[in-house]
């Protein structure tokens, strides 16, 4: 059965006049309305996503990676006109038509995101572990013991040093503050998980072991993920299959292998040999 | 204040021969020009309707136009709004400044109310029908005749951990309290159980998060399921909110970590020997020739009760209602206590 079923999806940021979306995307070269000024992030995507899989979407920066995992994790920007149909299993009715507590609900229970910005996901004040068990908290779970147990048992799984489970949040390295977002995606059990950007401003080899940690434990969880990276190599890694954008279009999806191996798109190959 | 009444003379000035020939003199002219209660009418119709929606809505911040009092803001001004707003010539009316109805805050306060709205007043809880507190909630019973106006310096208890207003407002709306359980939970981190001193959050009605303003954890189980009326006043913030009678009140905690008042082993109160009343550390000089050493000891934080526990040591919390045994804070019930003084 089908976890997440995308028709159409359009994000606009702007006034969005009848001409937005024929003269943007990537035959048009721009993601900007010449008529209204309006940019289009996002337009005619369509997506869908089996449990347990992982789709990656690659993309230059502007091409709207990160406004399409927003809107597919509950949390597209107020100021933006989003339209398409977003199914969901185990919800009647489209997603993008949902009132604020359905979406706290799911947000806190079902679909979690990890942000790009890592002041968005977290609150650096509390501690690390008071981050992760905020969303148990906020599900009712009024157990100190079993929150306390679940969290730990957490640091121990996304390898955070577990003694330090009860010190600030902004005295953690951006690795370890990177797997506490990832620790706080999975503590409720979700059913989807969005990384956008998992691996930036780590470096190289803590870029590895995030990345071997997640698939280890994506795996052992079984959870669907959607990866958004500009990074072709994070999503070779991770995903079985990929979308790429361009100008806020899907210009090419398949199996990743297929896709890195043999891309169809004039963009894609561009993308692929402009690897240093 | 503004405008000080002037004296009989016509001359504008005050006699000065001594403090209390200048108060008496201002005494006898009484608040010329002044409206009954200080407040205007459509002041005091403001803040009632404020009170009134509060009391429809248990825990929830209504705002009100918070007008400035002759003393600074943050000094207890919406309590003042609040008790001047409900006060009718035949109430009679206490204040409490921590437990105590002698500091200055509550003697000025109370003898604004005497001046402008005419009142009776009094330092016995169970005589009076309106009283403002600040800090503290009686230990006797009040009554469903009574009604209580505490000064509330931080309406929001979800200030605490997010100053937005604005995104502290959404969560009331939607109930969600999240960040507050992480407040809680870190809190037995560090401690091994809940150690909030003061403005312990609590649910109202199982519906809004309540700041129940600074009073100590021992008198926020008094506010469940009570008798009397508790209106929640905040002046600076402008807010005001309400505990209604047999309203369900209950502190947040977790299930195996259960809310706990103060405790005080092995003490009792120096002057009444109580053991059931909330105690403070008081540091006093000895009375020998050294005037450097002083000796700490405890005392009951309510002063008036205090004063009658003195006279008759058995006095029970309850002693003035025709029921026995009343549920009201920490050991009520003198089977429980362990040891009244005697």
């Amino acid at each position: 059965m089908t976890l997440l079923e995308a028709t159409d999806l359009e994000v606009v940021y702007g006034s969005r006049c009848h001409e937005c979306l024929s003269s943007t995307g990537s035959r048009a070269g721009t993601n900007q309305c010449v008529n209204c000024g309006s940019v289009v992030a996002c337009a005619r995507a369509d997506l869908s996503l089996e449990p347990g899989d992982v789709l990656g979407i690659v993309g230059e920066s502007g091409s709207g990676k990160s406004s399409l995992a927003e809107l597919l994790a509950l949390e597209q920007a107020s100021e933006a006109t989003v339209r398409g149909d977003l199914q969901y299993a185990g919800y009647d009715g489209n997603l993008l038509e949902i009132d604020y507590q359905t979406r706290h609900d799911l947000r806190t229970s079902e679909i979690s995101l990890v942000h790009q910005h890592i002041r968005d996901g977290l609150n650096l004040e509390f501690t690390g572990g008071g981050n992760v068990a905020e969303k148990l908290l906020s599900a009712g779970h009024r157990s100190y013991a079993d929150v306390r147990e679940r969290v730990s048992d957490l640091f121990e799984e996304t390898e955070i040093p577990v003694d330090r489970i009860d010190d600030r949040t902004n005295t953690y390295s951006g690795g370890m503050q990177r797997r506490v977002q990832i620790a706080r995606a999975l503590v409720t059990n979700p059913d989807l998980i969005v990384l956008d950007e998992p691996t930036t401003g780590l470096d190289v080899s803590v870029q590895a072991r995030v990345l071997d940690m997640f698939r280890r434990v994506q795996r052992e969880e079984n959870v669907a993920t959607i990866v958004v990276s500009h990074d072709l190599s994070v999503v070779r890694l991770l995903a079985d299959r990929t979308l790429v954008m361009r100008h806020g279009r899907i210009v090419e999806s398949g199996l990743t292998d297929r896709v890195m191996e043999d891309p169809h798109h004039e963009y894609t190959q561009t993308l692929i040999n402009s690897v240093i | 204040m503004t405008e000080l009444p002037t004296s009989s003379d016509d001359t504008g000035s005050v006699a000065t021969d001594s403090v209390d020939a200048a108060l008496q003199s201002l005494d006898d002219e009484g608040m010329v020009g002044y409206n009954y209660a200080y407040l205007d009418e459509h002041t005091k119709r403001e803040v009632r309707r404020s009170m009134l929606k509060a009391v429809a809505i248990p825990g929830h911040q209504v705002p009100y136009a918070s007008r400035p009092m002759p003393l600074a803001r943050g000094w207890g001004t919406g309590g003042i709004q609040a008790s001047l707003s409900m006060l009718g010539p035949t109430d009679t009316f206490k204040v409490i400044d921590q437990g105590a109805d002698e500091s200055v805050n509550a003697t000025n306060i109370r003898r604004l109310a005497e001046t402008t709205a005419d009142v009776a007043t009094t330092t016995d809880t169970t005589e009076a029908d309106l009283i403002q507190s600040r800090h503290r909630i009686p230990e006797e019973v009040l009554t469903g005749e009574q009604r209580l106006v505490l000064q509330v310096p931080i309406p929001d208890a979800l200030r605490t951990v997010d100053a937005s207003d604005a995104a502290n407002r959404r969560r009331h709306g939607h109930r969600n309290y999240g960040k507050m359980w992480v407040h809680l939970y870190e809190n037995v981190v560090e401690y091994g159980e809940i150690q909030i001193a003061s403005r312990y959050p609590t649910m109202v009605a199982d519906r809004y998060l309540m700041d129940p303003s600074p009073i100590p954890r021992w008198d926020v189980p008094k506010l469940d399921d009570a008798d009397h009326l508790t209106i929640l006043a905040a002046g600076r913030e402008a807010r005001i909110y309400a505990v209604p009678p047999h309203t369900a009140v209950e502190p947040l905690a977790f299930e195996d970590r259960a809310f706990t008042v103060e405790r005080f082993p092995e003490k009792s109160c120096h002057a009444c020997g109580s053991t059931d009343t909330y105690l403070v550390e008081v540091s006093e000089e000895l009375g020998t020739d050294d005037a450097a050493s002083f000796e700490t000891r405890y005392a009951c934080n309510d002063s008036s009760f205090c004063e009658k526990r003195r006279e008759d040591p058995d006095l029970q919390k309850d002693h003035h209602l025709e029921r026995d045994e009343v549920q009201w804070g920490p050991m009520t019930a003198d089977a429980d206590a362990g040891g009244e003084s005697s």
